[in-house]
């Protein structure tokens, strides 16, 4: 009996959850869809309408496509740092290993706010002595901060799981070190690196914060959003934009789930 | 029992036999930090023998095994494989292969391909390959299991797998860490006697790992018994039973049941440390009388374990001693046995079953 009304409280407190977190974004996906330029309730009409205004819209496109590159530069910074740095930490013990472990993850918990700033800063400092200035390039830098951190979280956390038996059974079969790597190693890891490079495109994607102090004028789409969906003649147009943004976070983050089992790291600001 | 139990160092004490020898082990220690794992051991290992390397766990077999696969360098000493000293040589040039404690089948490969992997990094070409790897799966009973994962397979099987794919590298030396410590009591009798088949059939060396002593008796041609890093004495199964080298051998092949001390002198005669195995006491009536040649003593029964085939009886000697005393059941019940619960009884056995032992370490002392 008891445990049936526990059961009962756990199922309404589950979905209670999911209600709160996901209410608000169903009424930004129907908004969307609204045929009116208000946000009136209940919609009277739905139409694709305002999607095609988005597409439309110059800044709309060249925001998407900075966006895009963003994540695709920093995941692949990421991906090359991140493995690289578990593996260093996994393989080798060295003096301050636990130190570099820690400072590799800070990051992730420092405020945005901080990142921002002192990018900033360090990116001012390095456009006097010829370093590149604000654009793509340091908003990739900007992200790739936060993104080594969830490809090394994975990748470490994979190679922790795997046991020391597999790689010497692979040199006991006169596999040498790089074999070992390329038929071993690396397909017992890929899922890890496929899974933390999704996370990273996904942080990356919708990141503001930081974004808002390396960009300089450029515009990605968060930023963008962030700039016009105060203006009532936009509104529709910005819901239509936040659609765009939810589905290419979404796919990447399940797909992750998916690929690490449901309990790989899913880190997150 | 043509050699008397030899124990370890004294290489060059040992004749070498007529075979030649597959491993040897050079005075080798290996410390990790403070902690010293293997302590000058000193081993031959000859070509073809099953060998076990029996003892508990931290005791050092499982670090000698891995210096021999090259997993672990020494710290000091010597490793050769059939003459040549691989020391520092790493395991992919080294003759020698492994069955791991956890299989190790690379997950993401099929059992063809694990199979076949050593074949595959030495460039051997695909259809010889195909054909090596399906004799090998015939060897272990797998015939035509080449697609399946190593997940879908049941212990057993991943057992077999990890064994072909060790062996269709044709090595000379076969290593085995405790290969069947995770299967069920029946499956690993079984595999026992497997294994013993198949070595005979490829007359290859095989270093076998285990804590267990009815496995390392079962199968071995010779074993090691290792405690604390050290080897305390290599001889045949029988050997190691019937004339255990230290107190250390005859607690862990068996039951100790060790006399020393006052009571060894009062018990057997003379002083020095005895051990008695079990199966070789007779218990009576305190009151019968024990011939000259036999040893006698009288005590009370503290604890009566009943085993079905057997009963062992926790016997306290007058004297302040325990003994252990095992009976088969032939015409005696379980509630027979155990209403001798209490009761005063005498134990005799033939002085021939005095086994003398030393300490540990050093010689046997003869009788």
């Amino acid at each position: 009996m008891g445990a049936h009304a526990g059961r009962i409280v756990l199922r309404l407190a589950a979905g209670g959850v999911l209600v709160f977190l996901y209410i608000p974004l169903a009424i930004i996906v129907l908004y969307a869809f609204n045929d009116a330029k208000s946000q009136s309730w209940p919609i009277e009409a739905f139409s694709l309408r305002w999607f095609g205004v988005a597409l439309g819209n110059a800044k709309v496109r060249d925001a998407f496509l900075l966006s895009f590159q963003a994540a695709l530069g920093a995941t692949t910074i990421a991906l090359l740092l991140g493995s690289a740095a578990a593996f260093a930490v996994h393989r080798f013990r060295f003096f301050g290993r636990d130190t570099i472990s820690f400072l590799v993850v800070l990051p992730l918990a420092l405020p945005g706010i901080v990142t921002g700033m002192a990018l900033n800063s360090a990116i001012n400092f390095g456009i006097e002595r010829g370093g590149p200035s604000f654009g793509l390039i340091t908003i990739i830098v900007g992200h790739a901060t936060f993104c080594i951190v969830v490809v090394y979280n994975n990748v470490i956390a994979r190679l922790r799981r795997i046991p020391r038996s597999m790689e010497e059974a692979s040199m006991d079969l006169g596999a040498d070190s790089w074999q070992t790597f390329r038929y071993v190693t690396l397909p017992a890891i890929a899922t890890a690196l496929v899974a933390g490079g999704l996370l990273a495109f996904a942080l990356s994607w919708d990141e503001i914060i930081v974004t808002t102090f390396t960009a300089g004028t450029d515009e990605t789409l968060p930023v963008w959003i962030f700039s016009n969906f105060r203006l009532p003649n936009f509104r529709p147009v910005v819901n239509v934009v936040a659609l765009f943004l939810i589905l290419l976070s979404a796919i990447p983050v399940y797909a992750a789930a998916r690929l690490t089992g449901g309990s790989g790291q899913v880190g997150t600001r | 029992m043509q050699q008397v139990a030899s124990t370890v160092p004294s290489a060059t004490e040992r004749a070498p036999s007529r075979a030649s020898v597959a491993v040897h082990l050079e005075r080798v220690r290996k410390t990790f930090g403070e902690v010293v794992a293997v302590d000058d051991v000193d081993l031959e290992i000859r070509d073809g023998e099953f060998f076990s390397l029996l003892g508990p766990s931290g005791s050092g077999k499982t670090t000698t095994l891995r210096m021999i696969a090259g997993f672990e360098q020494p710290t000091s000493g010597r490793v050769l494989l059939h003459g040549r000293d691989v020391t520092g040589v790493p395991p992919y040039d080294r003759d020698v292969n492994t069955v791991f404690q956890d299989y190790a089948l690379f997950p993401h490969m099929n059992v063809g391909d694990n199979v076949g992997y050593g074949l595959m990094v030495k460039g051997v070409p695909g259809k010889a390959r195909r054909e090596r790897v399906a004799e090998a799966l015939r060897m272990v009973r797998l015939d035509g299991f080449e697609r399946r994962k190593p997940n879908q397979l049941s212990g057993g099987q991943r057992q077999r797998v990890a064994l072909a794919r060790a062996l269709i590298n044709r090595p000379r030396v076969l290593l085995l860490d405790e290969p069947l410590g995770a299967l069920d009591l029946k499956l690993r009798e079984e595999m026992q006697i497997e294994l013993k088949a198949i070595q005979e059939r490829v007359g290859i060396t095989f270093i076998y790992v285990t804590h267990d002593q009815v496995e390392a008796l079962t199968m071995s041609d010779r074993l090691a018994v290792f405690n604390q890093g050290r080897v305390e004495q290599v001889a045949s199964p029988a050997d190691v039973y019937e004339r255990p080298a230290t107190a250390f051998v005859a607690g862990f092949v068996g039951t100790s049941n060790l006399i020393s001390g006052d009571s060894a002198e009062r018990i057997v005669g003379r002083r020095g440390i005895f051990t008695v195995r079990p199966e070789k006491i007779r218990l009576s009536e305190p009151g019968d009388a024990a011939h000259e040649e036999e040893c006698t003593a009288l005590g009370t029964v503290r604890g009566v374990a009943y085993q079905g085939s057997d009963t062992r009886y926790f016997v306290d000697l007058d004297g302040g001693l325990e003994l252990v005393v095992t009976r088969q059941n032939l015409a005696t019940s379980s509630m027979e046995a155990l209403a001798l619960k209490g009761k005063a009884v005498r134990l005799t056995w033939d002085r021939r079953h005095n086994l003398p032992v030393t300490k540990g370490g050093e010689g046997t002392e003869e009788e």
